[in-house]
Protein backbone atom coordinates (compact mmCIF):
# COMPACT_ATOMS: atom_id res chain seq x y z
CA UNK A 1 0.00 0.00 0.00
CA UNK A 2 2.67 2.51 1.01
CA UNK A 3 5.03 1.51 -1.82
CA UNK A 4 2.09 1.92 -4.17
CA UNK A 5 1.77 5.56 -3.06
CA UNK A 6 5.50 6.23 -3.48
CA UNK A 7 5.48 4.62 -6.93
CA UNK A 8 3.21 7.36 -8.23
CA UNK A 9 6.12 9.80 -7.95
CA UNK A 10 8.88 7.50 -9.25
CA UNK A 11 10.44 7.11 -12.68
CA UNK A 12 9.99 3.35 -12.63
CA UNK A 13 12.22 2.71 -15.65
CA UNK A 14 15.21 4.13 -13.70
CA UNK A 15 14.94 1.72 -10.79
CA UNK A 16 16.54 -0.21 -9.06
CA UNK A 17 18.50 2.60 -7.43
CA UNK A 18 22.30 2.53 -7.69
CA UNK A 19 22.74 2.91 -3.93
CA UNK A 20 24.47 0.07 -2.09
CA UNK A 21 22.55 -2.71 -0.38
CA UNK A 22 21.16 -1.38 2.92
CA UNK A 23 21.87 2.28 2.17
CA UNK A 24 19.66 4.64 4.15
CA UNK A 25 19.15 7.06 1.28
CA UNK A 26 16.35 4.93 -0.17
CA UNK A 27 14.47 5.18 3.13
CA UNK A 28 14.67 8.98 3.12
CA UNK A 29 13.51 9.05 -0.51
CA UNK A 30 10.49 6.85 0.23
CA UNK A 31 9.67 9.02 3.23
CA UNK A 32 9.90 12.15 1.09
CA UNK A 33 7.56 10.70 -1.53
CA UNK A 34 5.02 9.73 1.10
CA UNK A 35 5.24 13.28 2.47
CA UNK A 36 4.39 14.64 -0.98
CA UNK A 37 1.45 12.23 -1.12
CA UNK A 38 0.31 13.28 2.38
CA UNK A 39 0.23 16.93 1.29
CA UNK A 40 -1.52 15.97 -1.96
CA UNK A 41 0.92 17.99 -4.08
CA UNK A 42 0.79 17.56 -7.86
CA UNK A 43 3.96 16.38 -9.61
CA UNK A 44 4.32 19.48 -11.76
CA UNK A 45 4.30 21.77 -8.72
CA UNK A 46 7.48 20.32 -7.22
CA UNK A 47 11.08 21.07 -8.16
CA UNK A 48 13.83 18.92 -6.69
CA UNK A 49 17.44 20.10 -6.83
CA UNK A 50 20.52 18.17 -5.75
CA UNK A 51 24.27 18.59 -5.62
CA UNK A 52 26.94 15.92 -6.01
CA UNK A 53 27.35 12.71 -4.09
CA UNK A 54 25.22 9.66 -3.37
CA UNK A 55 22.37 11.97 -2.33
CA UNK A 56 22.73 13.80 -5.64
CA UNK A 57 21.31 10.75 -7.39
CA UNK A 58 17.91 11.22 -5.73
CA UNK A 59 16.26 13.49 -8.33
CA UNK A 60 17.05 10.95 -11.06
CA UNK A 61 14.41 8.62 -9.68
CA UNK A 62 11.65 11.11 -8.98
CA UNK A 63 9.14 12.13 -11.62
CA UNK A 64 8.96 15.85 -10.76
CA UNK A 65 10.91 18.84 -12.11
CA UNK A 66 14.46 17.82 -11.28
CA UNK A 67 17.92 19.31 -11.49
CA UNK A 68 21.30 17.75 -10.75
CA UNK A 69 23.79 20.55 -10.20
CA UNK A 70 27.42 21.13 -9.24
CA UNK A 71 28.91 20.26 -5.86
CA UNK A 72 27.39 22.23 -2.98
CA UNK A 73 25.31 24.44 -5.25
CA UNK A 74 21.88 22.89 -4.78
CA UNK A 75 20.63 25.90 -2.79
CA UNK A 76 21.73 28.64 -5.26
CA UNK A 77 20.01 26.79 -8.13
CA UNK A 78 16.93 26.22 -5.95
CA UNK A 79 16.87 29.96 -5.13
CA UNK A 80 16.80 30.74 -8.84
CA UNK A 81 13.92 28.35 -9.45
CA UNK A 82 11.96 29.73 -6.51
CA UNK A 83 12.35 33.33 -7.71
CA UNK A 84 11.18 32.44 -11.22
CA UNK A 85 8.40 30.10 -10.13
CA UNK A 86 7.20 31.22 -6.69
CA UNK A 87 4.26 28.80 -6.81
CA UNK A 88 6.60 25.79 -6.87
CA UNK A 89 7.52 23.69 -3.85
CA UNK A 90 11.31 23.67 -4.11
CA UNK A 91 13.25 20.90 -2.39
CA UNK A 92 17.04 20.99 -2.07
CA UNK A 93 18.36 17.50 -1.42
CA UNK A 94 21.91 17.49 -0.09
CA UNK A 95 24.45 15.26 1.55
CA UNK A 96 26.33 16.34 4.67
CA UNK A 97 29.45 17.34 2.73
CA UNK A 98 27.35 19.05 0.13
CA UNK A 99 25.48 21.06 2.76
CA UNK A 100 28.05 21.83 5.45
CA UNK A 101 31.42 21.77 3.65
CA UNK A 102 31.33 22.64 -0.03
CA UNK A 103 28.00 24.48 0.10
CA UNK A 104 28.29 25.70 3.68
CA UNK A 105 28.29 29.36 2.73
CA UNK A 106 25.23 29.04 0.52
CA UNK A 107 23.47 27.13 3.26
CA UNK A 108 23.90 29.76 5.99
CA UNK A 109 23.01 32.64 3.69
CA UNK A 110 19.86 30.91 2.46
CA UNK A 111 18.90 30.51 6.13
CA UNK A 112 19.62 34.20 6.80
CA UNK A 113 17.54 35.33 3.81
CA UNK A 114 14.70 32.99 4.76
CA UNK A 115 13.97 31.79 1.23
CA UNK A 116 11.02 29.44 0.96
CA UNK A 117 13.08 26.30 0.21
CA UNK A 118 13.03 22.95 2.00
CA UNK A 119 16.56 21.64 2.56
CA UNK A 120 16.78 17.93 3.33
CA UNK A 121 20.22 16.85 4.54
CA UNK A 122 21.22 13.19 4.16
CA UNK A 123 23.63 13.10 7.07
CA UNK A 124 25.71 9.91 7.07
CA UNK A 125 28.90 11.46 8.42
CA UNK A 126 31.16 10.41 5.56
CA UNK A 127 31.92 11.04 1.89
CA UNK A 128 30.54 7.71 0.73
CA UNK A 129 30.86 8.01 -3.03
CA UNK A 130 34.52 9.00 -3.17
CA UNK A 131 35.90 6.37 -0.80
CA UNK A 132 35.09 7.30 2.78
CA UNK A 133 36.93 10.52 3.54
CA UNK A 134 36.01 12.48 6.68
CA UNK A 135 33.14 14.93 6.29
CA UNK A 136 32.25 17.89 8.55
CA UNK A 137 29.76 15.71 10.44
CA UNK A 138 31.98 12.66 11.04
CA UNK A 139 31.59 11.92 14.77
CA UNK A 140 34.58 12.44 17.09
CA UNK A 141 36.76 9.35 17.18
CA UNK A 142 35.20 7.67 14.13
CA UNK A 143 37.48 6.06 11.55
CA UNK A 144 37.60 7.09 7.90
CA UNK A 145 40.02 6.63 5.02
CA UNK A 146 41.57 10.04 5.78
CA UNK A 147 41.39 9.48 9.56
CA UNK A 148 42.98 6.04 10.07
CA UNK A 149 43.59 6.75 13.79
CA UNK A 150 40.17 8.27 14.42
CA UNK A 151 38.73 11.70 13.76
CA UNK A 152 40.24 14.36 16.03
CA UNK A 153 37.91 17.21 15.15
CA UNK A 154 34.50 17.92 16.59
CA UNK A 155 31.63 17.52 14.09
CA UNK A 156 29.40 20.27 12.78
CA UNK A 157 25.94 20.37 14.32
CA UNK A 158 23.79 21.21 11.30
CA UNK A 159 20.78 22.03 13.47
CA UNK A 160 22.73 24.53 15.59
CA UNK A 161 24.23 26.01 12.44
CA UNK A 162 20.80 26.52 10.89
CA UNK A 163 19.38 27.94 14.13
CA UNK A 164 22.25 30.40 14.42
CA UNK A 165 21.92 31.46 10.80
CA UNK A 166 18.20 32.17 11.27
CA UNK A 167 16.31 29.34 9.55
CA UNK A 168 12.63 29.37 10.53
CA UNK A 169 11.94 25.63 10.53
CA UNK A 170 14.66 23.37 11.90
CA UNK A 171 14.24 19.70 12.70
CA UNK A 172 16.30 16.56 13.04
CA UNK A 173 15.28 12.97 12.63
CA UNK A 174 16.84 9.65 11.72
CA UNK A 175 15.98 6.85 9.33
CA UNK A 176 14.97 4.77 12.33
CA UNK A 177 11.91 6.97 12.93
CA UNK A 178 10.32 6.21 9.60
CA UNK A 179 6.61 7.06 9.87
CA UNK A 180 7.52 10.12 11.99
CA UNK A 181 9.96 11.31 9.35
CA UNK A 182 7.14 11.47 6.76
CA UNK A 183 5.23 14.00 8.86
CA UNK A 184 8.38 15.97 9.68
CA UNK A 185 9.24 16.37 6.00
CA UNK A 186 5.62 17.25 5.23
CA UNK A 187 5.75 19.97 7.91
CA UNK A 188 8.97 21.30 6.39
CA UNK A 189 7.49 21.45 2.88
CA UNK A 190 4.34 23.14 4.16
CA UNK A 191 6.32 25.74 6.12
CA UNK A 192 6.70 29.16 4.46
CA UNK A 193 10.35 30.06 4.83
CA UNK A 194 13.67 28.25 4.92
CA UNK A 195 13.20 24.82 6.44
CA UNK A 196 16.01 22.44 7.30
CA UNK A 197 15.52 18.75 8.03
CA UNK A 198 18.68 16.97 9.12
CA UNK A 199 18.23 13.22 8.70
CA UNK A 200 20.79 10.94 10.34
CA UNK A 201 21.34 8.02 8.00
CA UNK A 202 23.69 5.06 7.54
CA UNK A 203 26.44 4.16 5.12
CA UNK A 204 27.21 0.50 5.81
CA UNK A 205 29.82 0.09 3.08
CA UNK A 206 32.19 3.00 3.70
CA UNK A 207 31.33 4.04 7.28
CA UNK A 208 30.13 0.83 8.93
CA UNK A 209 32.95 -1.34 7.66
CA UNK A 210 35.60 1.00 9.05
CA UNK A 211 33.86 1.50 12.41
CA UNK A 212 33.34 -2.08 13.57
CA UNK A 213 29.68 -2.04 12.56
CA UNK A 214 30.18 -4.26 9.53
CA UNK A 215 28.31 -4.20 6.25
CA UNK A 216 25.12 -5.40 7.92
CA UNK A 217 22.64 -2.51 7.77
CA UNK A 218 20.92 -3.72 10.93
CA UNK A 219 24.11 -3.19 13.00
CA UNK A 220 24.43 0.29 11.52
CA UNK A 221 20.81 1.04 12.29
CA UNK A 222 21.30 -0.02 15.92
CA UNK A 223 24.22 2.43 16.07
CA UNK A 224 21.88 5.18 14.83
CA UNK A 225 19.39 4.19 17.55
CA UNK A 226 22.21 4.53 20.10
CA UNK A 227 23.40 7.97 19.04
CA UNK A 228 19.99 9.61 18.60
CA UNK A 229 17.97 10.81 21.57
CA UNK A 230 14.40 12.15 21.32
CA UNK A 231 13.99 15.70 22.60
CA UNK A 232 11.68 14.68 25.48
CA UNK A 233 14.18 12.17 26.80
CA UNK A 234 17.12 14.56 26.35
CA UNK A 235 15.58 17.07 28.78
CA UNK A 236 16.29 14.76 31.70
CA UNK A 237 19.84 13.94 30.62
CA UNK A 238 23.02 15.68 31.73
CA UNK A 239 25.49 17.32 29.34
CA UNK A 240 27.99 14.52 29.79
CA UNK A 241 25.40 11.92 28.89
CA UNK A 242 24.46 13.87 25.77
CA UNK A 243 28.03 14.11 24.50
CA UNK A 244 28.29 12.54 21.05
CA UNK A 245 24.51 12.14 20.75
CA UNK A 246 22.16 13.80 18.29
CA UNK A 247 18.88 15.12 19.69
CA UNK A 248 15.89 14.55 17.38
CA UNK A 249 12.73 16.57 17.10
CA UNK A 250 11.54 20.00 15.97
CA UNK A 251 13.87 22.74 17.24
CA UNK A 252 12.19 25.78 15.73
CA UNK A 253 8.95 26.44 13.90
CA UNK A 254 8.10 30.12 13.61
CA UNK A 255 6.53 32.44 11.06
CA UNK A 256 8.63 35.26 9.67
CA UNK A 257 8.26 37.17 6.40
CA UNK A 258 10.15 35.22 3.75
CA UNK A 259 12.21 36.72 0.94
CA UNK A 260 9.96 35.54 -1.90
CA UNK A 261 6.80 37.12 -0.44
CA UNK A 262 8.63 40.38 0.31
CA UNK A 263 10.12 40.45 -3.18
CA UNK A 264 6.78 39.82 -4.88
CA UNK A 265 5.12 42.48 -2.75
CA UNK A 266 7.77 45.02 -3.71
CA UNK A 267 7.45 44.00 -7.35
CA UNK A 268 3.70 44.55 -7.25
CA UNK A 269 4.08 47.92 -5.55
CA UNK A 270 6.62 49.17 -8.08
CA UNK A 271 4.60 47.89 -11.04
CA UNK A 272 1.54 49.63 -9.68
CA UNK A 273 3.42 52.91 -9.41
CA UNK A 274 4.71 52.45 -12.98
CA UNK A 275 1.16 52.06 -14.34
CA UNK A 276 0.00 55.44 -13.10
CA UNK A 277 3.27 57.23 -13.75
CA UNK A 278 1.36 59.91 -15.69
CA UNK A 279 0.16 61.22 -12.36
CA UNK A 280 3.10 62.41 -10.26
CA UNK A 281 1.54 61.06 -7.06
CA UNK A 282 2.61 57.53 -7.85
CA UNK A 283 6.26 58.51 -8.23
CA UNK A 284 6.13 60.53 -5.06
CA UNK A 285 4.68 57.56 -3.21
CA UNK A 286 7.71 55.47 -4.12
CA UNK A 287 10.05 58.29 -3.06
CA UNK A 288 8.32 58.61 0.24
CA UNK A 289 8.68 54.86 0.85
CA UNK A 290 12.34 55.01 -0.07
CA UNK A 291 12.92 57.74 2.46
CA UNK A 292 11.21 55.79 5.21
CA UNK B 1 -12.34 -13.56 10.81
CA UNK B 2 -8.61 -13.36 10.28
CA UNK B 3 -7.38 -10.90 7.66
CA UNK B 4 -5.22 -12.19 4.86
CA UNK B 5 -2.32 -10.36 3.30
CA UNK B 6 -0.40 -10.91 0.09
CA UNK B 7 3.29 -9.88 0.12
CA UNK B 8 4.71 -9.14 -3.29
CA UNK B 9 8.51 -8.89 -3.61
CA UNK B 10 10.04 -7.34 -6.68
CA UNK B 11 13.20 -9.45 -7.07
CA UNK B 12 14.68 -7.17 -9.69
CA UNK B 13 14.80 -4.31 -7.19
CA UNK B 14 15.62 -6.29 -4.03
CA UNK B 15 19.30 -6.03 -3.02
CA UNK B 16 19.12 -8.48 -0.13
CA UNK B 17 19.95 -5.97 2.61
CA UNK B 18 18.17 -8.10 5.26
CA UNK B 19 16.29 -5.16 6.86
CA UNK B 20 12.77 -6.53 6.21
CA UNK B 21 13.76 -9.93 7.61
CA UNK B 22 15.24 -8.42 10.79
CA UNK B 23 12.18 -6.27 11.44
CA UNK B 24 9.41 -8.79 10.66
CA UNK B 25 7.81 -9.74 14.01
CA UNK B 26 6.43 -13.03 12.67
CA UNK B 27 9.39 -14.29 10.61
CA UNK B 28 7.38 -14.33 7.40
CA UNK B 29 10.38 -13.50 5.25
CA UNK B 30 13.71 -15.24 4.71
CA UNK B 31 16.86 -14.53 2.72
CA UNK B 32 17.50 -16.98 -0.16
CA UNK B 33 20.14 -16.44 -2.86
CA UNK B 34 20.66 -12.85 -1.60
CA UNK B 35 16.98 -11.99 -2.16
CA UNK B 36 14.12 -11.72 0.32
CA UNK B 37 11.55 -14.47 -0.12
CA UNK B 38 8.15 -15.03 1.46
CA UNK B 39 8.28 -18.24 3.50
CA UNK B 40 5.09 -18.30 5.55
CA UNK B 41 2.54 -15.83 4.13
CA UNK B 42 -0.24 -17.18 6.38
CA UNK B 43 1.56 -15.80 9.47
CA UNK B 44 1.51 -12.20 8.21
CA UNK B 45 -0.39 -9.84 10.52
CA UNK B 46 -0.28 -6.85 8.17
CA UNK B 47 1.91 -4.50 10.21
CA UNK B 48 3.49 -3.14 6.98
CA UNK B 49 6.87 -2.78 8.72
CA UNK B 50 8.70 -4.58 5.90
CA UNK B 51 7.15 -2.22 3.38
CA UNK B 52 8.08 0.87 5.41
CA UNK B 53 11.63 -0.35 6.03
CA UNK B 54 12.51 -1.42 2.49
CA UNK B 55 14.95 1.15 1.04
CA UNK B 56 14.47 -0.13 -2.51
CA UNK B 57 10.67 -0.02 -2.98
CA UNK B 58 10.76 -3.81 -3.50
CA UNK B 59 7.99 -4.92 -1.11
CA UNK B 60 4.27 -4.41 -1.45
CA UNK B 61 1.80 -5.74 1.10
CA UNK B 62 -1.84 -5.89 0.08
CA UNK B 63 -4.85 -6.82 2.13
CA UNK B 64 -7.08 -9.46 0.59
CA UNK B 65 -10.73 -8.61 0.88
CA UNK B 66 -12.58 -11.88 0.93
CA UNK B 67 -16.26 -12.16 0.20
CA UNK B 68 -18.22 -12.45 3.42
CA UNK B 69 -20.55 -15.49 3.30
CA UNK B 70 -24.26 -14.67 3.44
CA UNK B 71 -25.63 -14.88 6.99
CA UNK B 72 -22.36 -14.19 8.78
CA UNK B 73 -22.56 -10.43 8.22
CA UNK B 74 -24.45 -9.83 11.45
CA UNK B 75 -21.91 -11.63 13.58
CA UNK B 76 -19.09 -9.47 12.20
CA UNK B 77 -20.78 -6.26 13.27
CA UNK B 78 -20.21 -5.15 16.80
Amino acid sequence: MKTELAKKYLRLEKLPTLWCSGCGHGLILSSLLRALYLLNIEKDKVAMVSGIGCSGRTPGYVDVHTLHTTHGRAIPFATGIKLMKPEFYVLAVMGDGDCAAIGGNHFIHAARRNIDITAIVYNNGIYGMTGGQVSPTTPYGAYASTAPYGQLEEPFDIVELALGAGATFVARSSIDEIPKLDRLIADGIKHKGFSVIDVITICPITFGRRNKLGEDPMMNLRWVQDITVPMKKAKDMSKEELKGKWITGIFRDEDKPNLIDLYLELNKKLKHSMVDESSKEGVEDVRRQDET
Amino acid sequence: MKNKFIIKINEKWCKGCNLCIEFCPKNVLELKDAKAKVVSPEDCIGCYICEYRCPDFAIEVNKVEEEVPVGSEKTNKR
